[in-house]
């Protein structure tokens, strides 16, 4: 499925971030990221392991901080925010994380409630259902509400991780790595997932990922992070085609094997 | 800022000067307080999450009966067996039951509660937050803007807190069992003499003492254990190292608890 790209509003950044440095010891993980990400637009943030990729949504969520640097989300600036509006800009973010990250000791039923009840308490019982049946149906897995985390499949897991973000009608979707560790297939189908869901929802998307494919399919712009900043930024074939950059190249020679 | 910046800057436990150990010493000090801190914080204001604690009083308590319950008859028919020759030298065997009674309810009840909930509870809550922790779980709850520590570490702290002195006072009636099956098998005690004897010596500083000393032990394998947990790291490995972290600290804390305690305690008999 290919997203349409008319519904992105340039004039209304919800992510803006001004030279952003972060380091743990002595390892400078990032020097100086600048970026915008726009109501309705999915940027997908490229770079290898360890370049600072998961740390950037991390902070972005407010799990880390930023030694250095301005990280307004949502209006809101990640430096000064106290910890009740933090709780609240929370709930308009959705991030999935690269192991899912789901509850084990819950049904994907309890999974899903868990958020919600708790951010919501004036919901009845029928409203809970609903809401928990909707995003179930989103991901296609119905059938899966009484199942145990270790009863999934890994493609499953994504799906319901992400289930679980979207029942709270996020406003930003942080994607961690959503398709690494998948056979191809299931990869397809989470790139078209991510779409549907940025359509569906309206949602502004961040999608770290290593997989140029997943990039290309779900990405309206990409940003390549080397040496801890973003070295090129653009549409997929303005980063990749006739690019003469080494570091860049070998990229996406090895993702595209011709 | 609410920040979980403490998960990714653990204390460094590898310094090699005695300096840097004794700074890493004060450090993780300072931590465990903060920690303390934050549970008396969150613990006490609403919202209650009723339902869970409720359910962690099951999974410490009923879950524990069973080894209590065959501890607890063990400790009162050994301990009664082991005492009758020393009192039987100075002809002093009807003293026995009140001997069992001071010794299970002054020290034993709580004590050997602590350490099997510190082994079966203790290990179980640090291996459970831990792999909570590593396959980023907590992280999750975080950012769906729900409370983990509230949600995780107070539920589970307040259960044993409740529990265990539960407990200790339910070993104390085995034990009690226990040495009267010995006692009435070897000496022929019937059961009111053995009660009134075993009661005889007991004071009212004995039972509370024995409570409060379960409750605090209580409180601390439940903090340990979520600390040790909390704060995992270093994936798997970092489990097992919580599980193991949570029986040692929590069955060192409660050795060193009971010293202090006794000593308290003396002051106002």
């Amino acid at each position: 499925m290919h997203k349409d790209k008319a519904n992105i509003d340039y004039k209304n950044p919800v992510i803006q971030i001004r030279g952003l440095y972060k380091s743990f010891g002595d390892m400078k993980v990032l020097r100086g990221i600048n970026m915008d990400l726009y109501q309705g637009e999915n940027l997908a943030v490229l770079g290898r392991s360890g370049t600072g990729k998961s740390v950037l949504i991390k902070i972005i969520s407010g799990l880390l901080r930023a030694d250095k640097g301005d990280v307004n989300v949502l209006g809101c600036n990640m430096n000064t925010i106290t910890d009740r509006e933090l709780q609240d800009l929370r709930v308009r973010i959705g991030f999935s994380f690269q192991a899912s990250a789901l509850y084990d000791s819950m049904t994907v039923r309890k999974n899903l409630e868990f958020p919600l009840v708790r951010n919501k308490k004036n919901l009845s019982r029928k409203e809970v259902d609903s809401a928990v049946e909707e995003v179930l149906e989103a991901v296609g897995l119905s059938h899966t509400i009484n199942q145990m985390p270790a009863e999934l499949s890994g493609g499953q897991r994504k799906r319901i991780g992400i289930a679980r973000t979207l029942i709270l009608n996020p406003e930003i979707m942080l994607y961690d790595e959503p398709t690494a560790g998948l056979d191809p297939i299931t990869c397809i189908e989470i790139n078209d997932l991510i779409n549907e869901v940025q359509q569906r929802y309206n949602t502004s998307s961040i999608i770290i990922t290593h997989d140029l494919t997943c990039a290309k399919s779900t990405g309206d712009r990409i940003a390549m992070l080397l040496e801890g900043q973003f070295q090129k930024v653009g549409t997929f074939d303005e980063v990749f085609t006739n690019t003469n950059d080494d570091r860049v190249k070998p990229f996406f020679e090895y993702n595209f094997i011709e | 800022m609410d920040t979980t910046n403490e998960t990714t800057t653990p204390v460094k436990k590898n310094g090699s000067s005695f300096a840097l150990k004794l700074g890493n010493f004060f450090r993780e000090m300072s931590r465990i307080n903060a920690f303390i801190f934050r549970f008396f914080k969150e613990a006490f204001v609403p919202p209650f999450e009723a339902k869970e604690v409720l359910r962690q009083c099951y999974e410490t308590g009923v879950r524990s009966l069973t080894l209590i319950s065959l501890t607890g008859f063990i400790v009162g028919l050994i301990f009664a067996k082991q005492s009758r020759p020393s009192l039987a030298s100075f002809g002093a065997q009807s003293w026995l039951p009140s001997l069992v009674s001071i010794a299970i309810m002054r020290a034993l009840a709580p004590l050997v509660t602590a350490l099997i909930c510190a082994g079966k509870v203790g290990s179980s809550i640090g291996a459970e937050l831990g792999s909570m922790r590593v396959t980023e779980q907590i992280d999750a709850m975080e950012v769906s803007g729900t409370k983990p520590f509230k949600y995780l570490v107070c539920t589970r702290v307040l259960a044993t807190t409740i529990v265990i002195p539960i407990l200790a006072s339910y070993m104390a009636l085995i034990a009690f069992l226990g040495g009267f099956v010995n006692i009435t098998t070897n000496e022929g005690t019937s059961y009111t003499n053995y009660i009134d004897n075993f009661f005889e010596q007991l004071k009212f500083l004995d039972f509370s003492s024995s409570l409060i000393k379960a409750t605090i032990f209580g409180f601390t394998i439940g903090i340990v254990g979520c600390y040790q947990g909390y704060f995992s790291n270093k994936g798997t490995e970092g489990v097992g190292k919580a599980a193991n972290g949570a029986v040692v600290t929590a069955m060192f804390l409660v050795f060193v608890e009971e010293i202090i305690i006794v000593q308290i305690t003396g002051w106002f008999r």
